[in-house]
C-alpha cells in the first residue's frame, strides 16, 4: 500500500501577473515504509512539496493522498497525529521561551497522550537525550541537541510518516552523521515512512531507497538509490548533478 | 548543610526532576538576575518605599491631608514641624504626598490592567489573523492614534463623567494603539517562523497558538513600553485633574498638587516641587525596574 500518492500537484505563489510555479505537474508515490528523497538545487521546489503536504502553502492544485486521507484545503486533526514534519534549522524550529518539557508536553496535550510525563521521558531517551535536557531551554543547547529535541517533537505523538526538510544542512558534519543514524535507527524501530529533502546526495543516499531529483520546480526523473551509485542515469541533468557533487567531494 | 544552603542547590540544579522544581528554579534564577542588576534593584526599592508609604499612609502622616489652616499657609520645609511645608492652603505637604501615593498607584495598577491587555489582544489577533481583520483592526488603531491623547480622554471623561476611575478608563483607552502596534509588529516576525509552523503542525488552533506561543514572546516588549508610559500616564492623570476632569480639588493627587503650586512656583518653589520630585521618582524607579525586567524576561540574555 501506498503512504503517500501526489498526482500532477501544482504548487504557485502569488496572484494575477505575479503568479509564479514553485512546483509543476509532480507525480510520484512513496510505498509504506520507504524512504523516498527529494534533492535538486536550491529553488527547485522540493520544500515547497513537503509544504504543500503539510499544509502550510495552502494554493496548491491536483491530488495528494497521505495516509490513506485524501487532502483537501484544511487538514483534520487526524492528518497531523499521521504526518509530522522536522525543520530544516534547529535554531528556528524550537519555540525560544519554552523548554524541552514544554514543547513534548504541548505537542502530546494537543494529541491527547496518556501518562506524558513517562512518554516524554522515553521520548528523550529515543533521540538520544538523557533526563537532564528536560527541563532545559533552546538556547542552553547545541544545534545537534536541538534537531534532537525537533524530531522528538515530531514522534510525540507517535506518527507514521516524517517529512524531513533538510534535517541535516544546518548541522556540522560530524554532528550530521549522529542525526542521520539516530534518524535511520529511528525509522527502523517505529516503522516510519520518511520523506527526506536534502541537496547533498550522499545525505540522501544514506537513508533513502528511491530518490527524485528536480529541476526547476517538476521531476527530472525518479531513481534508486543503486542505480544512482552505479550513474545509470537517463538524464542528462541527474548526469551532471552527479559528477559535480563527486567533483565538490575529491 | 544548612537547610538554605540545601534549598539552593535544590534550586540552581543542573538537572532538576520535576516540573515543578524546574518552574521554582527559573523563577530563583530571575530574582538572581534582577538583583544583579544594581539600577533595577533600586528602582524596586524606591517603588517598595513608596508602596509602604501609600499603605501605611494614616500611620506616617503627621497631618490630616485635607485639613486646612489659613494661618499656616505656604510655610517653608522644615517649619513648624511640617516636613515638606506647606500649600496655598495650609495643608501639609508630607502628609499629602503619602495619601496621593494611593492614588498615584492605583491610577498606574489600573491602566496597567487595561491598556497593555487591550492592546496586546489588538495587536497579536490582527497580526496573527492578517486579512480583513487585519486592516479593520488596524484601522481603528489609526484612528485612536491619530487623536491627540489629552482630547480623547477629555471627550471619555465628559461621556461618563469626572472622577478619578473614569479618568483612567479615558488614558487607558488612549493608551492601546501604540501597545497593539508594537504586539501586531512583533507578530508579524513570529507568525511565520518555524516554531509557529511546528506547533500549527501539530494540530493547533489560532487561539491556543496566540495565547500559549505569541504572547509570552511580545510581552517582554510590552513590559518595556508600559514601565516607559508610566510616567506619561500620571501625568496625563495629572492634566485630566487640572482641567477639573480627573481627580477631583482635595484629593492630594500628585499632579493636582503641581497644578496648584504652580501659581506660587516663583515664590514657594516647594509646593509644585516637592509632589514633581515625588512623580520623578516614580517614573524612574518604573522605568529602572522595566530595563531589569528585560533582561529576566528575556532568557536567551542569561548565560546560566
Amino acid at each position: 500500500m501506498n503512504a503517500i500518492t501526489v498526482k500532477a500537484l501544482n504548487v504557485w505563489f502569488g496572484t494575477g501577473a505575479q503568479k509564479s510555479y514553485a512546483v509543476r505537474d509532480v507525480n510520484f508515490n512513496v510505498a509504506d515504509g520507504e524512504s523516498f528523497g527529494l534533492v535538486g538545487e536550491s529553488g527547485s521546489g522540493k520544500s515547497t512539496i513537503l509544504r504543500a503536504m503539510a499544509g502550510l502553502v495552502p494554493t496548491w492544485s491536483g491530488e495528494m493522498s497521505v495516509a490513506g486521507e485524501t487532502l483537501g484545503p484544511r487538514r483534520s486533526k487526524a492528518f497531523y497525529s499521521k504526518v509530522q514534519m522536522v525543520f530544516q534549522d534547529p535554531y528556528a524550529s524550537l519555540h525560544p521561551r519554552q523548554t524541552v518539557d514544554r514543547v513534548l508536553s504541548e505537542a502530546m496535550n494537543l494529541h491527547d497522550v496518556p501518562n506524558i510525563n513517562q512518554r516524554i521521558a522515553s521520548l528523550l531517551d529515543d533521540v538520544g537525550l538523557g533526563p537532564g535536557f528536560r527541563f532545559r531551554y533552546p538556547h542552553q543547547l547545541s544545534g545537534g541537541q536541538r534537531q534532537r529535541v525537533a524530531i522528538a517533537r515530531a514522534l510525540a505523538c507517535n506518527p507514521s510518516i516524517l517529512l524531513l526538510d533538510e534535517p541535516t544542512s544546518a548541522l556540522d558534519v560530524s554532528v550530521q552523521a549522529e542525526i542521520l543514524n539516530l534518524l535511520v535507527d529511528l525509522r527502523r524501530e517505529h516503522k516510519l515512512t520518511y520523506i527526506m529533502v536534502s541537496h547533498d546526495l550522499g545525505v540522501v543516499s544514506h537513508l533513502c531507497e528511491r530518490i527524485g531529483v528536480m529541476k526547476n520546480g517538476s521531476f527530472e526523473e525518479v531513481l534508486s538509490v543503486e542505480a544512482m551509485r552505479r550513474f545509470d542515469t537517463k538524464s542528462a541533468y541527474t548526469q551532471h548533478l552527479l559528477e559535480s557533487s563527486i567533483n565538490s567531494i575529491r | 548543610m544548612s537547610t538554605s544552603q540545601g534549598l539552593r542547590a535544590w534550586l540552581l540544579s543542573e538537572e532538576p526532576t520535576s516540573r515543578q522544581q524546574a518552574r521554582y528554579a527559573s523563577w530563583y534564577k530571575g530574582w538572581l538576575t534582577l538583583r544583579s542588576n544594581t539600577l533595577a534593584m533600586l528602582g524596586l526599592f524606591v517603588l517598595a518605599f513608596l508602596i509602604l508609604g501609600a499603605i501605611f499612609a494614616p500611620l506616617l502622616a503627621t497631618h490630616d491631608p485635607f485639613a486646612q489652616d489659613l494661618g499656616q499657609r505656604l510655610l517653608a520645609p522644615g517649619e513648624n514641624g511640617h516636613f515638606f511645608g506647606t500649600d496655598s492652603l495650609g495643608r501639609d505637604i508630607y502628609s499629602r504626598l503619602l495619601y496621593g501615593a494611593r492614588i498615584s498607584l492605583y491610577i498606574v495598577l489600573l491602566v496597567v490592567m487595561v491598556a497593555p491587555v487591550v492592546g496586546l489582544i489588538v495587536g497579536t489577533v490582527s497580526g496573527y489573523a492578517g486579512g480583513w481583520i487585519d486592516v479593520l483592526l488596524m484601522r481603528i488603531t489609526d484612528i485612536f492614534l491619530a487623536f491627540p491623547r489629552l482630547i480623547l480622554a477629555l471627550a471619555f471623561v465628559a461621556a461618563l463623567g469626572a472622577g478619578i476611575e473614569n479618568a483612567v478608563l479615558a488614558i487607558s483607552l488612549t493608551a492601546w494603539p501604540p501597545y497593539a502596534r508594537i504586539a501586531r509588529a512583533e507578530t508579524l516576525t513570529i507568525r511565520n517562523s518555524d516554531y509557529i509552523h511546528a506547533i500549527k503542525l501539530q494540530g493547533a488552533g489560532p487561539f491556543r497558538i496566540v495565547t500559549r506561543h505569541i504572547w509570552p514572546l511580545c510581552i517582554s516588549s510590552l513590559v518595556i513600553r508600559v514601565t516607559l508610559d508610566m510616567a506619561g500616564i500620571i501625568l496625563t492623570a495629572a492634566g485630566l485633574g487640572f482641567l477639573g476632569l480627573g481627580a477631583q480639588p482635595p484629593s492630594p493627587e500628585w499632579g493636582a498638587m503641581i497644578s496648584e503650586g504652580r501659581k506660587y512656583i516663583l515664590d514657594y518653589w516647594w509646593v509644585a516641587t516637592i509632589p514633581g520630585i515625588a512623580i520623578f521618582a516614580i517614573s524612574l524607579a518604573f522605568n529602572l525596574i522595566g530595563d531589569g525586567l528585560r533582561d529576566v524576561l528575556d532568557p536567551k540574555e542569561d548565560n546560566a
